[in-house]
């Protein structure tokens, strides 16, 4: 793997991040989910998690059980730890992503915004939810809630910024779209996103062991259930 | 053999250490917010560390015991009373079927953690018993305690002889005070600071604004400025993080902190040092003090030396279970 850019530094005494760069783009995000896969099949003595993000990803550590098992500071051992990680990895060592398939729901009840989304890009809603349903979104990573996952990218023929004033309660399952992003709300909660549609299926099933149907790098695509 | 809430508290939930391993699926940790505190009260009671504690804010519950156990209550100081006789925080105590525990009134400090022995029979949901609020999700149904909520207790024997007239050592109980001076690492944006920007961070005292929850506590004092800095793609956040917000005031994210975040992170709250913050509230003050990494790590690594040391003298194990 390309490490010229790399950095890594902590955040805080029991966590450090590997930035791979700072931007939404597949390369970097592949690196980053490259880079935490690789613990989960290689874990050291007191790691506890990998997370991985847009262009970087963090490892959380328990920095008293590595400095027992490599005698000295938890900080640099992990730091070691993480080049020689980033060294071994090939950016086509990312696994098999899977394809998703969500069936969406747009009627009136589940798709509030998508006339404003229409009308700010002179389009008819149909052809917004052609658009949006037409490509492949990769999920880079998952955050803000259990389960909420951020994709992209968003077709610029529809991109909507944010609402300016956030909702105090989205239903959860509502696909909402901010930017080049989309992501769905895996629990209800508040949020500022533009609803389009929403999901026809749970994404996040407390019950489970694995309770968010996505994970990051994922492809998603949507399927109009109507 | 249960604890019955006869009158709820204002914000009293279950909580352990938190929920770690599932950050990467959006789960944050939640978890207790003075984790020292929570560890206390559980090792004096016999429990092991990572078990289910109920963490109580003022005006607290009122809880009937329905079983014979013994107790243990730390971290703020609500004054409490178990049938009209006063409990000492950091001391075990016995309460017996129909006894009941209140909080007169606080004297300082904003969580109160309480123990009992044989622990809470809480579901741990994705290996943790700690409650997501956000997400509805975890400890008892998901929620704060309500009226009639009847928490089980794991089969004890009774008032165990040994564990009563424990104490824990002064030398572990964190240096709580209303006015602290926290340690911080710098974070990545730091750089960003010019030098008049890094004595704003360091030289001033911040006050915890209203607004301050479980999530985060929200500073107000004079502006900073964070120079020629691009906008951040969202990465990673952790418990202590300190971002910058776009008006120049800060926020430190806490126990219900969401797993990522995109705002200049400027410092992060050493380990050791969180309990200190995790016990203030609105109107308190706090001051920052920049150490490296390397300290906070011994800091953190000695601590643990004499939590082992507590650890054995108390259960007998030098390893927590997880």
């Amino acid at each position: 793997m390309i490490n010229d850019e790399v950095r890594i530094y902590p955040i805080g005494d029991t966590a450090l991040t590997v930035e791979f760069g700072n931007a939404i783009s597949l390369d970097l995000n592949q690196k980053a989910i490259a880079f935490a896969d690789y613990f989960l099949d290689h874990p050291f003595p007191g790691f506890i998690e990998a997370i991985p993000a847009y262009a970087s990803a963090t490892i959380i550590y328990d920095p008293v059980v590595v400095r027992r098992a490599m005698q000295g500071n938890a900080f640099s051992s992990v730091t070691s730890i993480a080049k020689d990680a980033v060294e071994s990895l090939a950016i086509d060592s990312e696994r098999p992503t899977r394809l998703i398939e969500i069936p969406m729901l747009s009627n009136d009840e589940c798709a509030p915004d998508l006339p404003y989304v229409a009308e700010l890009h002179d389009l008819s809603e149909k052809d917004v939810l052609r658009i949006f349903t037409e490509r492949e979104y990769r999920v880079y990573m998952l955050g803000f809630l259990p389960g909420f996952s951020y994709m992209g990218d968003i077709d610029d023929r529809i991109a909507t910024p944010r609402r300016e004033t956030p909702r105090t309660e989205v239903p959860s399952g509502s696909i909402g779209i901010a930017g080049r992003q989309t992501g769905i709300y895996s629990i209800s909660s508040p949020g500022g996103w533009n609803l389009i549609g929403r999901a026809a299926c749970e994404t996040f099933t407390p019950k489970a062991d694995a309770p968010s149907l996505l994970r990051p790098g994922d492809r998603v695509r949507f399927v109009l259930a109507e | 053999m249960s604890l019955l809430i006869k009158k709820p508290g204002i914000l009293t939930t279950v909580q352990d250490l938190g929920r770690y391993g599932y950050q990467r699926f959006g789960v944050n940790p939640s978890g207790a917010m003075d984790r020292t505190a929570a560890r206390l009260v559980n090792l004096l009671v016999g429990n092991d560390e990572t078990g289910a504690v109920l963490e109580m804010h003022f005006p607290a519950d009122v809880v009937e015991f329905e079983a014979d156990v013994v107790c243990a209550i730390g971290g703020a100081d609500l004054t409490a009373e178990i049938d009209g006789r006063p409990i000492e925080n950091w001391h075990t105590f016995a309460a017996h079927s129909g006894s009941t525990l209140r909080f007169k009134g606080r004297v300082w400090g904003s969580r109160a953690y309480l123990a009992v022995s044989g622990g809470l029979d809480i579901r741990p949901w994705l290996a943790s018993t700690s409650t997501n609020l956000a997400a509805g999700i975890g400890g008892f149904e998901g929620r704060r305690l309500q009226a009639g909520d009847r928490l089980a207790i794991n089969c004890t024997t009774g008032i165990d002889s040994k564990l009563l007239h424990r104490a824990v050592s002064p030398s572990l109980i964190p240096y709580y005070r209303p006015f602290p001076t926290v340690r911080v690492i710098a974070g990545n944006e730091y750089a960003c600071l010019n030098a008049e920007n890094r004595e704003l961070l360091e030289k001033q005292d911040f006050v915890i604004s209203n607004n301050s929850n479980r999530m985060g506590f929200r500073l107000s004092g004079a502006p900073i400025k964070c120079e020629s800095l691009a906008e951040l793609v969202s990465s990673a956040v952790t418990f202590g993080t300190i971002q910058l917000l776009p008006d120049g005031q800060l926020i430190v994210l806490m126990a219900d902190h969401q797993t990522t975040g995109g705002y200049p992170r400027l410092a992060h709250v050493i380990s050791r040092d969180l309990p200190l913050l995790a016990q203030l509230g609105a109107s308190d003050k706090v001051a920052f003090h920049v150490v490296d990494v390397k300290h906070a790590e011994e800091l953190t690594a000695e601590f643990e030396q004499e939590m082992r040391f507590l650890r054995i003298a108390a259960l007998g194990v030098e390893t927590r279970s997880k």
